[in-house]
């Protein structure tokens, strides 16, 4: 996994996922129609990416398209670079 | 004249009827009303003897038995206050229970006696110990108390002339707090509830009544000192037969019961186990249940198998006894599942629905049952802390008992039973019932138990925790099972944080042990 992906999914892990075993996360794990980011969850996750990779996300671009999964998020702070 | 107290209604009906049988206890034995008295003033007596006064609690920890209702009378006609526990429960708990409300003397089976003075001891408790050997018979107590007035030629007193707002007995109930907590009972409370009873169920001398409930359960109330104040028959279930419907099932034909109260799960039992189309119930002419919701689907199945009954729907905490009831229109539509309502008000008592506010909800909305009357309890023994939080003070400076239940009117006038009021949250304004939540993780094949609570966050507000065992040696994904919950529940209601543990903890009722949760 990249770097990129690897900070966000620890981050997921440790803010929204305690007890979890790291690898139920993966590239492709469904995270807000799985129930792991509601709409605080993901407002929450649009600040630290915006804060650690130093990017902008509006409003409008914090869904499920750009955030659903680990692939999505990392495919979005590429774009963003 | 009416009784003006619990302990007269067996001393007028003895007067009146003393040849009549008062308590069978099956295949054991049986008891008149006449030596009921008798025994129960022998008890009294001897209480007396050894120091117990008026408003002094007494305890017994014995299995349902005829001695159980001896004791019962025994310790009122002193004018004391009986103080009932469950025989099957920890003998730490018991003691417990007895040390807190200071009893001054405790009757006690044998097999529990030596156990029990030690917990007591190790509370700094030395109550007065009353022993009652282990016997394959009934009326061991009698033995107990001849001999007893052999060696201490006790003498004879008269019954104590209680007033309303003595205490008649305490019941203790689970605690918020994980200790179980005593709930106060006066004179006036049993008997405004027994003259409910009386007007709603018209019982005769000719009717025969079952006592399933446990003795320290508010049940208990009406199937002990009902059949009583009326010169009818008391049936004793014992704790096993209780739970066996092969076993409780020709018992109650035998025996050949008319007035049946019990919660609704054994009732269920019986119609799937009892066999009951191989039994003559042409006796029962009414069935009473309380203390749980009654799936209609069971409730039907039950009717159907018995159709001359009278059904009736009780609602009510320990600290009101009954106070709404409905009665069950025959048959039950083939198609109805929603469950019956917990109906209206008792006539004696007053009922009213609030707000989160405490203020009177608008009528046909959601809010908090509250009650007032004579039925109602004082309060917790020595508990200010719950009394405050357990009442609320209208308007007019009456103090209503917060029943914990939501309930909302319907257009017919009956309240419809909602759920606990600690069972639904808020979370960023959507509601949220935590059952709905647990029922969702019960449909996942791997879940064995679970127990959902919310828990308040500074961040958050408050976030969802919910409780997991599994059925096997899989360690649960959470990843799976949030997946699993948001397929079928709103977002909003997917728990924000799994647990697992092998076994969930649960309360001596068997229901899963929410305040535990919250201390883990």
């Amino acid at each position: 996994m990249s770097d990129t992906k690897e900070q966000v999914k620890q981050f997921i892990l440790e803010q929204f996922l305690p007890g979890a075993e790291p690898d139920e996360l993966t590239d492709t794990t469904p995270l807000i129609s799985g129930g792991i980011l509601d709409s605080l969850a993901t407002m929450k996750l649009v600040t630290f990416i915006e804060q650690t990779f130093g990017i902008t996300v509006q409003a409008h671009e914090a869904d499920e398209d750009n955030l659903g999964t680990l692939r999505d998020i990392e495919r979005l702070i590429r774009s963003k670079r | 004249m009416p009784a003006a107290d619990v302990q007269h209604l067996l001393e007028t009906t003895a007067l009146r009827s003393p040849e009549r049988i008062a308590v069978t206890e099956p295949d054991r034995g049986e008891v008149r009303y006449a030596e009921l008295n008798r025994l129960s003033g022998l008890l009294r007596d001897y209480l007396r003897h050894v120091g117990v006064g008026p408003n002094d609690r007494v305890g017994f920890f014995l299995p349902k038995s005829i001695d159980s209702i001896v004791s019962i009378y025994g310790i009122l006609k002193a004018g004391a206050t009986y103080v009932p526990v469950d025989p099957g429960a920890p003998t730490t708990r018991n003691a417990y229970i007895f040390a807190n409300c200071g009893v001054r003397a405790v009757i006690v089976h044998g097999h529990f006696a030596n156990q029990l003075r030690a917990e007591l001891t190790s509370l700094n408790a030395n109550p007065v110990f009353i022993v009652v050997p282990e016997s394959e018979e009934a009326l061991v107590l009698r033995d107990v108390l001849e001999a007893l007035r052999e060696r201490t030629g006790f003498i004879a007193t008269s019954t104590h002339c209680s007033r309303p707002d003595d205490l008649a007995y305490i019941l203790y109930t689970s605690g918020s707090t994980g200790k179980p907590k005593g709930v106060m009972l006066t004179h006036r409370n049993a008997l405004s509830f027994l003259d409910w009873c009386t007007e709603t169920f018209q019982l005769t001398e000719q009717d025969r009544c079952s006592s399933h409930a446990p003795l320290h359960f508010d049940l208990s109330i009406l199937d002990i000192h009902l059949p009583i104040k009326h010169g009818a028959s008391i049936v004793l279930i014992d704790e096993k037969t209780g739970k066996d419907a092969a076993r409780m099932a020709p018992l109650i034909a035998r025996h050949q019961i008319t007035t049946w109260y019990s919660a609704p799960s054994i009732l269920a039992l019986l119609a799937q186990y009892g066999a009951l189309d191989q039994h003559d119930y042409s006796a029962l002419r009414q069935i009473l249940f309380a203390g749980e919701v009654f799936p209609v689907k069971h409730l039907r199945a039950l009717q159907r198998l018995l159709p001359r009954p009278r059904y009736y729907n009780l609602y009510g905490p320990t600290e009101t006894n009954v106070c709404t009831y409905h009665e069950i229109p025959k048959p039950i539509p083939e198609d109805r599942t929603q469950p019956y309502p917990i109906g209206r008000c008792c006539s004696h008592l007053e009922c009213m629905v609030v707000d989160e506010q405490g203020m009177p909800a608008a009528r046909g909305a959601e809010g908090e049952l509250v009650v007032r009357g004579p039925g109602v309890t004082q309060g917790y023994w020595n508990l200010p802390e719950q009394n405050a939080k357990a009442f609320l003070t209208d308007a007019r400076g009456n103090l209503w008992y917060r029943t914990g239940d939501l309930v909302n009117e319907d257009a017919d006038g009956n309240y419809i039973y909602l759920g606990r009021r600690d069972r639904m949250v808020k979370k960023r304004g959507y509601r949220i019932e935590l059952g709905e939540i647990e029922a969702c993780l019960y449909q996942h094949p791997e879940v064995e138990e679970t127990g959902v609570i919310a828990v308040p966050d500074e961040e958050y507000g408050i976030r969802i925790k919910a409780f997991v065992s599994s059925r096997g040696e899989k360690r649960l994904s959470i990843v799976a099972l949030k997946a699993f919950c948001a397929g079928r529940l709103p977002n909003y209601m997917v728990p924000d944080l799994f647990v697992f543990h092998p076994h969930l903890p649960r309360t001596s009722t068997d229901k899963i042990d929410y305040q535990a949760l919250k201390a883990l």
